[in-house]
């Protein structure tokens, strides 16, 4: 089997308050996956994907990034393979115009010139929002921040997007574009939600964690239809959902 | 939330004024305002130049009185307390309208008067004519310390967030039939600007997760902006040269 993009061994992390995140997490995404991650709030989500770009470093366990293992020396290029899109897109687009925040990753990896225009225009075309590049991100609408936020991770060009709570405030024509564009990217993907139909819609594999561990893995499908599985971990499918599609 | 698709502060328009490179209007605004703070109070005749000087840039840049002076009314709380000078001063004193008025008090609130309704609509010709990021970028252009920029950046980023942030609470509280008069309007708003303070401490600790996340090491990139040609640096710098010389001719004069 291929080298994966993302290897969790024995990983367990605890806040310096006591209050223990993760607990033994073990969990291999593969090149090319598109893999859900669900769980209800204060599952340990956050506390996982923080790990995966060397936010938090591992106190038990390790995290290879495409064989690279996370250390403190290795924190900057694991960062650079690692790209997270955070849930609230204003938390992300810091600079005062698109065009210098989506720049923002680039220029700290020491893009100039050219190489750097061709990098920002790549990943705003990517997600069709290359005509927003002079705009000061406040003057966007919210489906427009979340584009923006991830073509500032897609300039980094990582071997794995990260996202956390894509659908969150979305109405659902923005929610729907949004699939279309995730489907579009040729990237490993990792969606953290608890939007259990779009981890149907987009993902074949899903992961669930809850109190810290990773309780079931396997196809979204499957797990989905697992009417007692998901109640057991305080997931639950919208009213009204055709259950034909799952199980 | 949003404030419209431009800062308040900015008239959007296509002038020479508004063409003409950021961090040149940075420049001349800053030799402008040099100009009428080291002009000698006495010399009225300067002051009014000035006004005619802005007076024809607030035209070229089209930015309209109704405009300006709206953007001008931040001044009065100051202009206040410079009428209040002529009251409170010492020394020499003249009869008008019935008041006994100290002469220096008057000089002095001239000169107050003169020198920050003239600053003041400097900067607002040149916020009026350039968008809040490029004068970030003129001023990184101007090799300004970075961290100071920086904060600039982030101020001019997240105030229509927290702005938004208040207006939504004070929605919410006037949703709960909370109808503030004057006075009782103070403590509820207090402790809502106490819950805004904490979570913009909290958006900080994200925001820095979100940099450090696309390898931010401590330092900010430079934005650079474009070059000035040397046509743009004459036009630009006619204006303070000229202020200048007003400057030069008050003093020998006097």
């Amino acid at each position: 089997m291929s080298e994966p993009t993302i290897a969790v061994a024995g990983l367990s992390f605890v806040y310096p308050d006591g209050t223990a995140a993760l607990h033994d997490i073990n969990l291999h995404i593969h090149p090319g996956e598109r893999i859900a991650l669900l769980g209800p709030n204060g599952a340990g989500k956050t506390t996982l994907i923080l790990h995966m770009n060397g936010i938090h470093l591992p106190q038990q366990g390790t995290v290879n990034v495409s064989g690279l293992p996370l250390t403190r020396d290795t924190v900057m290029e694991i960062r650079r393979r690692v790209g997270v899109v955070f849930q609230d897109p204003d938390d992300q687009l810091f600079m005062p115009t698109v065009w210098e925040d989506v720049a923002f990753g680039p220029q700290n990896l020491g893009l100039e010139g050219a190489a750097l225009d061709a990098r920002i225009h790549t990943a705003l075309a990517a997600v069709e929002v290359a005509d927003l590049a002079d705009r000061p991100p406040n003057h966007l609408s919210f489906g427009q921040k979340r584009r923006v936020a991830i073509a500032g991770v897609l300039a980094m060009e990582p071997e794995i997007l990260v996202f956390d709570e894509p659908t969150s405030n979305l109405d659902p024509a923005t929610r729907r574009e949004l699939s279309g564009i995730l489907r579009g990217l040729d990237l490993t993907q990792l969606i953290v939600t608890h939007d259990l139909p779009y981890a149907l819609e987009l993902c074949e594999r899903s992961v669930i964690i809850d109190r810290g561990r990773i309780v079931a893995d396997g196809a979204t499908r499957l797990l989905l239809g697992d009417g007692d599985l998901l109640r057991s971990h305080r997931l639950e499918l919208p009213y009204g959902f055709d259950t034909s599609l799952v199980g | 939330m949003g404030t419209g698709h431009v800062h308040a502060l900015y008239r959007h328009g296509d002038s020479s004024l508004h063409r003409l490179p950021p961090h040149l209007k940075v420049v001349a605004a800053f030799g402008l305002v040099f100009a009428i703070v080291a002009t000698p109070r006495e010399a009225i005749w300067a002051f009014a130049a000035y006004a005619v000087l802005l007076g024809v840039l607030a035209t070229v840049g089209r930015l309209g009185v109704r405009f300006v002076a709206s953007r001008m009314m931040i001044e009065i709380p100051f202009l206040i307390v410079a009428l209040m000078l002529p009251l409170l001063g010492r020394g020499e004193r003249i009869d008008v309208l019935g008041l006994s008025l100290s002469v220096s008090g008057l000089w002095s609130m001239w000169n107050i008067l003169a020198k920050a309704t003239l600053g003041l609509l400097t900067s607002v010709v040149l916020a009026g004519t350039t968008q809040i990021p490029d004068l970030l970028r003129a001023f990184d252009t101007l090799r300004v310390p970075r961290v100071i920029t920086s904060i600039m950046g982030f101020m001019f980023r997240y105030l229509d967030v927290v702005l938004g942030e208040f207006r939504t609470m004070r929605v919410a509280m006037q949703s709960r039939a909370y109808h503030p008069t004057w006075l009782g309007q103070i403590r509820p708003y207090a402790q809502t600007t106490g819950h805004i303070f904490i979570r913009s401490y909290e958006r900080g600790e994200r925001v820095y997760l979100a940099m450090a996340s696309r390898g931010y090491a401590g330092h900010m990139p430079r934005r650079l902006g474009t070059r000035a040609s040397t046509a743009a640096w004459a036009a630009g710098l006619a204006v303070p040269a000229a202020a200048w010389a007003v400057a030069a001719i008050a003093w020998v004069v006097r």
